[in-house]
């Protein structure tokens, strides 16, 4: 049987995800008897390729985030929002209450500490969107992996689950939000 | 003794006990939020809905009739709850991983219990400003849903009505009951039931949120399905308010 291929990205996130993927620890050999990443921090691999599943941590914040989530999606056949900023938006949609252009002008022109300071325009820097969304606003999502990070166990048991074919259960302890 | 069914099993009760209390006192859990074993049943979250002879009906309110039959293990009726639950997510700002609560919420815990994995809806955001003017107790209006256990609780047991709840539908909020609308210029002391019956993190004591670590909290130890039976039953409390 061939590998399932796998691929990761963090968009509006911390790497926390990945770093708890990560402490699944002797396990990663497990799994990469059954898998083989492609597009990921793991692999630097910069563009995604046809894939089983797609594993993507952190919300949505801008124009590139977009870019990447739609890319995904055309090549993931299961697309898994990972962890809580995926599912809900997490920490970067707490400034979802506030105006998009009073922040940037408090942060970068308003508040002490900044000499000569403008608001970021390199034609190089992605758009902000003016609110933050979690992935299932912008694309379909097969799966939801909540938790601030998932624990090493949570996505062990998930992984497990959607390798095997079955659809991914998150017992108690496993499940959080936080 | 007269008796219904739930999920198939009988369950006995006495007369003006709702159908929640008879099935938390016979030791069968039906899941509920704003139900407390100490105060009048409140009937506002619908978490505890289920089907009676066939129509919805929030279990807390219901008064148990001889031979009613009641569902409540379905599909149907968790799908229901998990809406519920997405919905109040929704309205306000629960944001988990900043909440001194967490692990000892029980929103939280109806969410992992009844398996909430997804936002379900487009979260609202509401700016909603911390009410951090009391020395001993913060006030969050961001995580509160309504339940009004501290508006009963404050009046009931304290004696000092501290809380109300103000406007309507959409526009419901709570609101504090002193002159400049500030906790601090109220009458609420840190051992008041006001504080310590709330379910999510809108009332807590400061200073005191992480005594017990993450990991280690109620709901960290065994899911809420598993810990209300122990709460529940309280005959002597039930409908007195006391």
């Amino acid at each position: 049987m061939s590998k399932l291929r796998i691929a990761t990205t963090s968009l509006a996130g911390c790497f926390g995800c990945h770093t708890s993927l990560l402490d699944i620890d002797e396990r990663l050999f497990e799994l990469l008897k059954q898998v083989e990443f492609d597009r990921s921090p793991l692999t630097d691999i910069k563009h995604c390729g046809p894939c089983d599943i797609g594993l993507i941590e952190g919300g949505i914040c801008n124009a590139e985030n977009v870019e990447v989530l739609r890319e995904f999606r055309r090549n993931c056949k299961l697309l898994v929002a990972f962890g809580a900023c995926a599912v809900t938006g997490g920490l970067p949609a707490q400034r979802n209450h506030l105006d998009l252009d009073a922040c940037l002008t408090e942060v970068y022109l308003t508040e002490p500490g900044l000499a000569n300071g403008g608001i970021p325009n390199d034609p190089e820097l992605p758009l902000p969107l003016d609110k933050v969304h979690p992935l299932h606003e912008v694309v379909k999502v097969d799966y939801f992996l909540p938790g601030c990070p998932p624990s090493a166990d949570a996505i062990w048991q998930f992984l497990s689950d959607l390798i095997a074919g079955r659809t991914p259960h998150l017992g108690h302890g496993l499940i959080q939000y936080d | 003794m007269n008796s219904f069914t739930l999920d198939g099993t009988a369950i006995p009760f006495a007369p003006g006990q709702t159908v929640l209390q008879a099935a938390l006192e016979a030791g069968r859990y039906i899941p509920h939020l704003c139900y407390h074993p100490e105060f009048k049943p409140h009937g506002s979250c619908k978490l505890c809905t289920v089907q009676a002879n066939g129509r919805p009906a929030a279990a807390c309110t219901l008064p148990a009739q001889a031979g009613l039959v009641i569902v409540s293990d379905s599909e149907e009726i968790n799908g229901l709850r998990r809406t519920l639950v997405q919905m109040l997510f929704a309205e306000g700002n629960h944001f988990c991983p900043s909440c001194e609560k967490s692990g000892n919420c029980l929103l939280q815990a109806l969410g992992y219990d009844l398996g909430v994995v997804t936002a379900g809806f487009r979260h609202f955001f509401p700016d909603r400003p911390v009410d951090a003017s009391h020395p001993d107790i913060w006030l969050d209006f961001n995580r509160c849903i309504l339940c009004e256990l501290c508006v009963r609780a404050s009046c009931e047991v304290d004696g000092k009505c501290v809380f109300a709840l103000s406007g309507r539908g959409i526009d419901k909020h709570l609101v504090v009951n002193s002159l400049s609308g500030r906790l601090a210029d109220s009458a609420i002391g840190l051992d008041d039931k006001a504080v310590s019956v709330c379910p999510v993190g809108a009332i807590l004591k400061k200073r005191v949120g992480f005594a017990v670590p993450i990991g280690q909290r109620r709901f960290d130890i065994a899911p809420i399905s598993a810990q209300a039976l122990a709460d529940a039953p309280r005959p002597a409390a039930i409908g007195d308010g006391a």
